[in-house]
This record gives structure tokens, C-alpha cells and sequence, in this order.
């Protein structure tokens, strides 16, 4: 057999002394490293990929995965990933697919921008004993509000209010789909999302009745390739989203792997089992903002006039596109930057299109401002958020709330392989395989999503007290408790960030 | 019969009024001077109701329908049937672009020409089928990205021109496009096969064209005494060798 020329990216090693064969590696490697060899555990190194199931479920720490020290000759300009790929392409003729966001070293403007704090001429607020509110509303907000005095001489508005959706923090879980997660991770995420009081999405792969329970909790989506849509789903939901593009995979369409179609999702999705799903890159009915108007009112008519939330990857005119967006009816603009997560994108284009989460969101709330329609939609910000500095940040920065992704998935067991497109994770998580989907106990792992979240509001909780307010409202845009360290005076511009020291 | 005069509505009064009169048990409407309102049917839930439409009706019509039937005396604009689940949309004259998109299920007859990008992505699972027949001639990209579901054109006034345009069924992976007439492979997408209908495949057409010709009143057996061209997907999976995983 040819052995390829691309070698492996690890060494799964066993040290055979330690090793009491219980073969519980075996059971646990979802991409069939290991087999048994009579009378020790063989060890098929090239398929791993460094997902560290095997390492936690071995009992005697008899397992190391390592970075494979056999690399290409050292070459700051083709780098090892360069050479891999190009004897990869040339050995199958294809595009080297990936999962998760981009790990290319970009600069990471959150870990350029810092956070004001109080100090003697304004007191900050201890969280613990005084209310801090995250409370967070999304939805359109009236340009003007009237108010009267009612009879029983209480003050009450007259305007009509737009619908909202409240979150009881600024969070909510990003898009994945059933066929790209398994129904045991939506669960994970619908159970988290209803006891923290906020929201998940149900990605376009349409709603399993499993989760109709959560339906006060959910977000549904409608994408172009409208898998599982019906009247029933439109209404099923708070909101509903129309995804245009994702941050991994700006401008092109989604391709499920058949591997990931057995029946229940084919029958969700409403294909054969075992093809790929596809969703075509544009929506087939959207070719101009007027056109987007269209769908977000054939759902508003379909729906009662639920809100509805427009999701975009951010690319370099997203500030205009936002404007067209909110003109064009949207409650909710989602912005998914560039390092954004995916089930499966082409590596190329992961790694080489769109703008950064942090450019998008101060360039899209200028914009919406001097325009004056702010208050038309809310922004949501997704695409990278790893800790509760990061949401901090990006609200200052103008968003209204974030979406998390990965992070959700990683108090999930995921270790950001990024080999969700096969199919094969060993968590459970982005697979089909009934064997491994069963190892997502979704009592057991919502809690800890439950944690992460209630972690994360008490840092936010912390970060506002020091910062001497009393709510998130007061962190929304304002860029005034923001310093930027090491940026170029441009970029700073485009931040609306001065200079730390200023 | 419950009658709405159309003329010179705002859409989401129209809309609102239909929805308040079938709700409050109206099986039988009729919209006059309908002209160009958009979303009528849309998203509403009921079997055995009828909705005539006399003028031409906006886009959208009976997006995200599920249930209802629906005739339109004239022509149609874009984007009948978007995401429809059931029901029926009887057009008696041409209609526009993006027909019956990810269309899940129902039935669209269509007596004219239809536009671009006609049944894309539609679906099917089981004994859920959407159907497009339309006895025109249609534009590029008929069938489109097709995961399931019929699609029948008949071209019955062609007059010698090409039936469908370009690019058909490209992408497709489910479902079967039957075109009257012969078909240009050159014209067709790389993803479909090209094949003669066989017994229980004009059965097929036979049982969907019955129907569709009791609704124009059109002679079936001269419909279905040209020969059809059966489109179907060469593959499961159309991209399946594209990635290096
Ligand atoms: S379980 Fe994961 S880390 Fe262990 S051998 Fe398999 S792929 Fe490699
Ligand atoms: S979800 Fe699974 S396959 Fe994807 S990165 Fe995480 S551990 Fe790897």
C-alpha cells in the first residue's frame, strides 16, 4: 500500500510497562487508532488526531500523545502545515477540510484592548452585596417612547413595544445544527440555555421534538438550504434567524458530510440518508438587500411577527451590509467573525477570508449610529469569544450580546481538534455514531455548561463593579473603558479605542 | 363564498384578513383586485380551504403554506410556494423566478412558462412529495441543488425552442425531473443522468399529470402522447471527492 508522504501530525504512544490491557483506548478512540494485537494494543498513528479521549480514559496514565518531532526541515516561509497540505492535495486532488475556527496567528485585538477600572474619584461597586444587572434585551427598540399617567395616577408607556427576547445574561448559544452536533449536544446547549435564562440555536438541520420542551429557549434557523423549515418550526422558537454566511466560511455554502446523515437526521432534514446535505452557498431567493426583506417578512407574515435575527460572516463591507440588514426589517444583526467555528470548512477559505469579530462590531455600531437606526436592531457578536474579558470588550466595543460556540462545546470534553467534519469525535459531540453520541450524558454535561455560564456572569458581574457601573447597559459602546496596547493609530480609529496612557 | 376586495390593500391588511376569516371557519375566499400584494397564503395552517386569487397576486405567494389550495385566475410573480408543506397552488397563466423553493411537500400546477432557479432544493422524505409541474417552458437552472421531490415540464407550446434553459438539475441529489421532448445533455448540470422513462415511471407521470390536466382542462392523452426524458441524480453524493480529508 502507498504510504502517504504527509506524516502524521502525532505519535499516540502507550507505554507497554504501565499498560494493564484493559483496552478501554480501544473503546474510546472514535477514529479507530487502536486495535488489540493479542497481547498488546496496536497503534495506527496516522489517523490520530490529537482529541485526547484515549489519554482521559486510560486509568494508569499509560498514554502520551505527542507532536510528531519528525517535521519538515524548519523553514519560516514554508511552514510544515504548507508542505502537509500541498503533499495531501497532491496525493487526493482535494480541499483539505477542517473544523473549529481559525488557529492561524492573526492578531488578536481582544488581547490588544484593556479594560478601565476605578480608583479613589469614582467608587467601584462590590457585586457581591450590591445588584449588578445583565439582564439583556434583544429585539428593536422604539426611537421614542410616550408615556402617561393612567388613571390610578401611575405612569405607564403608551408606545408600542417591539418584540423582545431577555436574556438573563448577555450570552446565547451560537447555531449548531443536528447533523453537525449530535442531539445530545443540542440538548446539552437547550437545558443550559433554559435553566441560565437565555437562548440556543437550532442551526439549520430543523428541530428535534426533543427539544420541544425548550421552546422558550430557542432560536430556529432558516438557511438556504431550508432543511426541516415547516410553519410549525417558524413558530416553534422566540426568534427566528436567517443565516446569509458564517465567519469560517464566508460566501460559501455548507456541505454535511454523508457520513453525518443517518436516519433521524434525514429525517429532520427531509433528504435520503447518506447524502450530502447541502446547503447552497447563496440563498437562491436573496440576491439584494430588497430581496432579504422579502424573507424576513414572508417569515414575520408566517410567524405573527416574531423578531428575527439576521446572521452574517463579517467580511470587509460589513458595516454598509449591516445598515442594509436593519433597513431592511431585522430585529437582530449577528455578526460571526473570522475565527469563527464550523462543523466543516474548506481550510482554505477558513484561514484566508472575512475581518475579526472586534473591527466588525465597532465599524457596525458607528455606522448604525451616524445613521441614527441603533436602536432599530440589536448586535450580536460571535466568532472567537473565549473568556468573559472577551464579551466584556466586545460589548464596550457595541455589542448587545455574544454568541459561543466552541467554548460551549469545550466544557462538553471537546479539545478543539478540529476534526469535526469526519464525523468521528470521540466526545461525542460533532458525530452521529450512535456509540459515541450515548457517551454525551446530557444531564451530566449541561451542568457543567450551566457552570461555565454562571462563571462567566460572575467575571462580567466583577468586571462592571470595577468599572463602577451597575449594569451592562452602561458598558454598551462605550468605548470610553477602553485602552488599546500596542495598536497602530488606524486601527485605533476604526475601534473608536485611544491609546492606553491617553 | 367569503369575498375581499384586494384593490389598493397594504399587504399585511389583506393578509390579516384572510388569516381572521379562516380562522373564523371561512372554507371558501375570494380575493378580487388582487395587484401585486405579496405573501398571500403565507404560512397559514388549514386543510379544505380555497383561496381564489382574481388579478395577479406579489411574491411569496403560500410561502411556508401548509395546507390550503389556491387559485390564481392569471399570472403569478416570484417565489410561489418558498418552503411550502402542503397544499395546492393552481397558477392559470405564467408565473416569475424561484418557484417552490426548498419546497417540502404539495403540489404547484403551473399552465404557462415559469422563470429562473424553479425548484430548487426541493425535498422530499417518504411519503411527503412536493411536486412542480409546469406546462411552459422554464429558465436556467430548473431543479437546481434538487434533494427530492417531482419536477415535470412539459414545454407544450415550444414551438420547437428549447424546453428548459441551462444548467439543469445541476448539484442535484434526490428527486426526478421529467421534461416532454428531448432533452440537450450539454444543457444539463454534471450531476445528472439522463434516461428513458420507464413502466412505473409513466405510471407516475401519468397519476400527476391526471390531475393537472383536470385543472386546465387539457387533453392527457395528447400531453402524454410525446415521449418524456427522465432526469435523475448520478450520485448520492455530487461533491463527494472534492475533500482531502
Ligand atoms: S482517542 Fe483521540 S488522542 Fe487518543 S488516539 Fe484516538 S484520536 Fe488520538
Ligand atoms: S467537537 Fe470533537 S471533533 Fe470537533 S474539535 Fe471538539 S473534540 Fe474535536
Amino acid at each position: 500500500m502507498f504510504k502517504s508522504l504527509a506524516p502524521p501530525e502525532y505519535l499516540a504512544t502507550i507505554d507497554t510497562d504501565k499498560c494493564i490491557r484493559c483496552k478501554r483506548c480501544i473503546q474510546n478512540c472514535g477514529w479507530s487508532v487502536y486495535s488489540w494485537g493479542g497481547d498488546r494494543v496496536l497503534i495506527d498513528t496516522a489517523k490520530c488526531v490529537k482529541c485526547l479521549r484515549c489519554y482521559h480514559y486510560c486509568p494508569v496514565e499509560a498514554i502520551q500523545i505527542l507532536d510528531n518531532p519528525v517535521r519538515f526541515r524548519q523553514n519560516a516561509y514554508w511552514s510544515y502545515h504548507h508542505i502537509r497540505n500541498i503533499k495531501r492535495q497532491a496525493e487526493t486532488g482535494g480541499i483539505p477540510l477542517t473544523g473549529m475556527g481559525s488557529d492561524q496567528p492573526y492578531p488578536v485585538l481582544f488581547d490588544h484592548l484593556l479594560l478601565d477600572a476605578c480608583q479613589v474619584t469614582n467608587p467601584s461597586i462590590d457585586p457581591l452585596r450590591e445588584p449588578m444587572e445583565l439582564r439583556t434585551y434583544l429585539g428593536k427598540k422604539p426611537s421614542r417612547v410616550e408615556i402617561e399617567r393612567g388613571d390610578d395616577g401611575k405612569i405607564r408607556t403608551t408606545t408600542e413595544m417591539p418584540p423582545q427576547i431577555k436574556l438573563e445574561a448577555p450570552f446565547m448559544f451560537s447555531p449548531m445544527s443536528f447533523g453537525s452536533i449530535s442531539l445530545n449536544a443540542q440538548k446539552v446547549l437547550a437545558m443550559a440555555a433554559k435553566e441560565c435564562g437565555i437562548v440556543m440555536n437550532t442551526g439549520e438541520g430543523g428541530l428535534h421534538e426533543d427539544l420541544l420542551p425548550y421552546r422558550d429557549h430557542i432560536i430556529v434557523q432558516v438557511a438556504s438550504g431550508r432543511f426541516g423549515v415547516n410553519p410549525d418550526y417558524l413558530n416553534a422558537g422566540v426568534a427566528v434567524e436567517i443565516k446569509i454566511g458564517q465567519g469560517a466560511k464566508p460566501g460559501i455554502g455548507g456541505h454535511l458530510p454523508g457520513e453525518k446523515i443517518p436516519l433521524e437526521v434525514a429525517k429532520a432534514r427531509m433528504i435520503p440518508v447518506g447524502t450530502d446535505a447541502l446547503s447552497p452557498a447563496p440563498q437562491h431567493d436573496i440576491y439584494s438587500i430588497e430581496d432579504l426583506r422579502q424573507l424576513i417578512y414572508a417569515i414575520k407574515e408566517a410567524t405573527n411577527y416574531k423578531p428575527v435575527s439576521v446572521k452574517i460572516a463579517t467580511v470587509h463591507n460589513v458595516a454598509a451590509i449591516a445598515s442594509g440588514i436593519v433597513r431592511a426589517g431585522a430585529d437582530m444583526v449577528y455578526l460571526d467573525g473570522f475565527r469563527g467555528g464550523t462543523g466543516a470548512a474548506p481550510t482554505i477559505i477558513r484561514d484566508h477570508l472575512g475581518i475579526p469579530i472586534e473591527h466588525a462590531v465597532a465599524a457596525v455600531d458607528d455606522r448604525l449610529r451616524q445613521e441614527g437606526i441603533r436602536n432599530e436592531a440589536s448586535i450580536i457578536a460571535a466568532g472567537g469569544i473565549r473568556s468573559s474579558a472577551d464579551v466584556a470588550k466586545i460589548i464596550a466595543l457595541g455589542a448587545d450580546a455574544v454568541a459561543i460556540g466552541t467554548a460551549a462545546l469545550i466544557t462538553m470534553g471537546c479539545t478543539v481538534c478540529g476534526k469535526c467534519y469526519t464525523g468521528n469525535c470521540s466526545w461525542g459531540i460533532t458525530t452521529q455514531r450512535p456509540e459515541l453520541t450515548v457517551r454525551l450524558d446530557p444531564e451530566v454535561y449541561a451542568e457543567r455548561l450551566i457552570n461555565l455560564i454562571h462563571a462567566w456572569s460572575h467575571e462580567l458581574k466583577e468586571i462592571l463593579g470595577a468599572l463602577g457601573l451597575n449594569a451592562i447597559e452602561s458598558l454598551r459602546g462605550n468605548r470610553e473603558r477602553l485602552r488599546g496596547v500596542g495598536l497602530d493609530t488606524q486601527t485605533l480609529d476604526i475601534l473608536g479605542v485611544k491609546p492606553a496612557g491617553r | 363564498m367569503y369575498t375581499i376586495d384586494a384593490k389598493g390593500m397594504y399587504y399585511r391588511d389583506l393578509n390579516r384578513l384572510v388569516r381572521e376569516a379562516i380562522s373564523k371557519g371561512e372554507k371558501d375566499l375570494l380575493l378580487k383586485n388582487v395587484n401585486g400584494q405579496y405573501y398571500i397564503g403565507d404560512g397559514i395552517r388549514a386543510k379544505d380551504v380555497r383561496i381564489t386569487i382574481e388579478g395577479v397576486p406579489g411574491n411569496d405567494l403560500a410561502a411556508f403554506m401548509d395546507g390550503p389550495t389556491i387559485i390564481v385566475k392569471g399570472n403569478a410573480q416570484d417565489n410561489i410556494g418558498n418552503t411550502m408543506n402542503s397544499g395546492k397552488i393552481v397558477v392559470e397563466g405564467h408565473a416569475g423566478d424561484v418557484l417552490g423553493y426548498g419546497m417540502r411537500g404539495g403540489k404547484l400546477h403551473i399552465l404557462g412558462d415559469v422563470g429562473y432557479r424553479v425548484g430548487i432544493h426541493m425535498k422530499g422524505y417518504r411519503r411527503q412529495v412536493p411536486v412542480i409541474i409546469a406546462g411552459g417552458r422554464a429558465g436556467d437552472f430548473l431543479g437546481e441543488y434538487m434533494a427530492g421531490g417531482v419536477l415535470i415540464l412539459l414545454g407544450l407550446d415550444a414551438n420547437g425552442k428549447p424546453i428548459a434553459g441551462d444548467y439543469i438539475g445541476t448539484g442535484m441529489h434526490g428527486g426526478v425531473i421529467f421534461i416532454r421532448g428531448d432533452v440537450d445533455v450539454r444543457r444539463c448540470g454534471a450531476e445528472v443522468g439522463v434516461m428513458e422513462p420507464d413502466e412505473n415511471d409513466r405510471k407516475l407521470l401519468k397519476t400527476y399529470l391526471e390531475e393537472y390536466c383536470k385543472d386546465f382542462g387539457l387533453n392527457l392523452d395528447e400531453v402524454m402522447a410525446k415521449e418524456f426524458k427522465k432526469l435523475v441524480p448520478v450520485s448520492l453524493r455530487p461533491y463527494g471527492n472534492l475533500y482531502a480529508y
